[in-house]
């Protein structure tokens, strides 16, 4: 009977923590583009006092707290897009203003315990109800859709907002959606990571994936990834440990982002040792340039002089002499192994 | 002053904008707020022209284009984009804007090609995905500024100048009518700027319209067909190279002419004294 019970509370425990550990990343990323990690904490502390109104009302606290979220995302963008006013005091007064509100309003509730406020700070593998998680679901599903659909314009935005503003992409409007997400995805992680902790599960796998990462799009699917880890692994954790779900979650996570520092770290210091740059190097090789140009698994070489020169970041990595590369048959020349190969002192610079 | 001023600014509201004028500014004034930065503009920017706008720093060259482009408040006067009031412009990636960065701060990764890419959104809807024909437009314009083999690097690697081109291709991206850049050669080093006058070279060919902002002409000069210097927020010349290169030389031959002076070098080293100001002193790589 128990051991049903326990079953069944960590089954929806399981796809939460799936549905949180997909959108809370995607969302994310966009905020840390933007350089406003901590504003889904602020937010995280207004859905408190929506929760503590939805516990004193005998509305479902999801609800109430989603009200009070979106509400709040949507005041701190027109806030901050005013500008004049002191934008970062003003979020302070909201945010502090939230939670106090919150600790304050929870306790005139019926059930309004400490340890019941801790489940909503810091999360709960037990507070997910089913009704809940059909909620959850279909919130997610929108965040995840409605990030999918407006990827390329958040993008955009968030890179360079004058330009999109010349190109009359909808700026403001945009911004208010991102913010909205922002403040759904709070909603969706409260059950499982907690209102406190749920920041952490929207950043931290994005730093963990920006230090591996070599584009936008892969940042993301790694991103997803970590996240996935964390939040599914957190909650699996959680149970057998006997530990608050949430911070098992953030701490998986924050293990993962020191763990992929450590690796990125060593890679980096790998690849500096097997990488020949070309001597300082003011041509610029292209099509028109004159230069033999020779493709070569996944770049061009460029016959400089005898030397090979192939593009890497900002400058020309070294790829030996023109003999042996010029070998159309060459038996290293498939992509990602093409360095492998290559005989001593040349590198796999564009391949790795 | 008042002479030249008379001289070089057209009376605003006689004669009619050309046909085929891409930009018409009559009396304008542009800045952020209750004070103008720029004040009584009146320019016309014709299909085909290459345009430089010099003056020194703080003279309001960046706040005119924005002031074009839409970025700021219009105090007074009017704006006419391809013949329509500026405001009412919808299409307004007609207009393609390579703004003034020093880097491209990406605080997340980010490929040339997915900066890029994202010049062309205005042409497609908005549920829409970039389609093979956006894709090999993108791939162009990376082309076109020499940056081909890097459309997968990540932009932070990159050093300045080919940032600034990737900013380039950016506008191009949107198969802008006219492309308005600012300080495209600014903190480039020298090789660097070679390349990137190159590039304008090959944009001039296709016959792009150009409004270059910059306080060195250098390499760019042979490109120009007009230049417009703007100083203490007001036009103070527009003419063709020859008539400014003419005047300028007036100046420098003729000391006591302090009206010419006042107007064209307002501060001696501002207006067009760069890098890119020496091509025959060898400095030049």
């Amino acid at each position: 009977m128990i051991d049903l019970l326990s079953i069944d509370f960590m089954q929806r425990a399981l796809i939460a923590a799936l549905l949180v550990g997909t959108v809370a990343p995607m969302v994310g990323i966009f905020l840390v583009q933007r350089r406003l990690s901590l504003i889904g904490d602020g937010m995280g502390h207004v859905a408190l006092a929506g929760v503590a109104i939805g516990l004193v009302t005998g509305v479902a606290p999801v609800w109430t707290a989603l009200v009070a979220a979106v509400v709040a995302a949507v005041v701190i963008e027109l806030l901050r897009t005013r500008g004049r006013t002191n934008g970062d005091v003003a979020l302070a007064v909201i945010f502090y203003g939230g939670i106090a509100a919150g600790v304050v309003i929870i306790s005139k509730s019926p059930d309004g315990t400490p340890a019941n406020l801790m489940k909503y700070l810091f999360g709960s593998i037990l507070t997910t109800t089913s009704s809940d998680l059909y909620l959850f679901a279909g919130l997610a599903v929108l965040i995840a859709a409605t990030t999918w659909a407006l990827r390329p314009r958040l993008f955009a935005v968030a890179n360079d907002e004058e330009y999109a503003r010349a190109v009359g992409i909808p700026v403001l409007p945009l911004n208010i959606v991102l913010a909205v997400l922002t403040a759904t995805t709070v909603v969706v992680a409260m059950r499982v990571v907690g209102l406190l902790l749920i920041s952490a599960l929207m950043i931290v796998p994005n730093a963990a994936s920006q230090l591996i990462a070599r584009s936008f799009s892969g940042a993301l699917r790694w991103a997803i990834a970590f996240g996935l880890v964390s939040s599914v692994g957190g909650v699996a954790l959680s149970y057998p440990l006997n530990t608050p779900s949430g911070g098992t979650i953030v701490l998986l996570a924050v293990g993962l982002f020191i763990v992929t520092a450590m690796v990125a770290t060593a890679r980096t210091q790998l690849s500096r040792r097997r990488h020949d740059v070309a001597e300082a190097h003011a041509h610029e090789h292209g099509i028109e340039c004159g230069h033999e140009a020779i493709p070569h698994g996944d770049h061009v070489d460029y016959v400089h002089d005898g030397h090979l020169h192939a593009a890497h970041e900002s400058h020309y990595d070294e790829h030996g002499h023109e003999g042996p590369h010029s070998d159309p048959d060459g038996t290293a020349d498939t992509a990602g192994t093409a360095g492998a190969a290559d005989t001593a002192g040349t590198t796999t610079g564009t391949a790795r | 002053m008042l002479m030249s001023a008379a001289r070089t600014s057209p009376e605003p509201g006689v004669a009619p904008a050309p046909a085929d004028a891409v930009i018409d500014l009559r009396r304008a004034s542009f800045g952020y707020g209750e004070r103008p930065t720029v004040t009584d503009a009146t320019l016309t920017v014709r299909r085909g022209e290459i345009v430089a706008v010099v003056g020194p720093n703080g003279s309001g060259k960046s706040t005119l284009m924005k002031g074009i482009l839409g970025l700021n408040e219009r105090t007074a006067g009017t704006l006419t984009l391809f013949g329509v009031p500026g405001d009412e412009l919808r299409d307004r990636a007609r207009l393609g804007y390579v703004p003034q960065r020093h880097t491209l701060s990406t605080s997340v990764r980010a490929t040339a090609e997915e900066i890029v890419s994202t010049g062309r959104l205005p042409r497609i809807g908005w549920l829409g995905r970039l389609r093979a024909t956006d894709r090999q437009i993108v791939a162009r314009s990376l082309d076109v500024v020499g940056l081909a083999d890097r459309a997968a690097t990540e932009v932070s690697t990159l050093s300045g100048g080919q940032q600034r081109r990737v900013l380039i291709a950016r506008a191009l991206a949107g198969q802008p009518d006219v492309l308005i850049m600012d300080e495209p050669t600014a903190g480039v080093d020298a090789a660097n700027q070679h390349v990137l006058a190159d590039v304008l070279e090959r944009l001039v060919e296709r016959g792009v319209t150009m409004i270059i902002v910059t306080h060195e002409l250098g390499a760019l000069e042979r490109l120009l067909t007009r230049i417009v210097v703007v100083d203490g927020g007001r036009i103070r010349f527009d003419g063709t190279p020859e008539r400014y290169a003419a005047q300028r030389g007036a100046v420098h031959h003729d000391h006591d002419s302090h009206h010419h002076d006042d107007e064209l070098r307002p501060h001696p080293s501002g207006v067009a004294v760069g890098p890119l100001d020496a091509p025959h002193d060898g400095s030049r790589r």
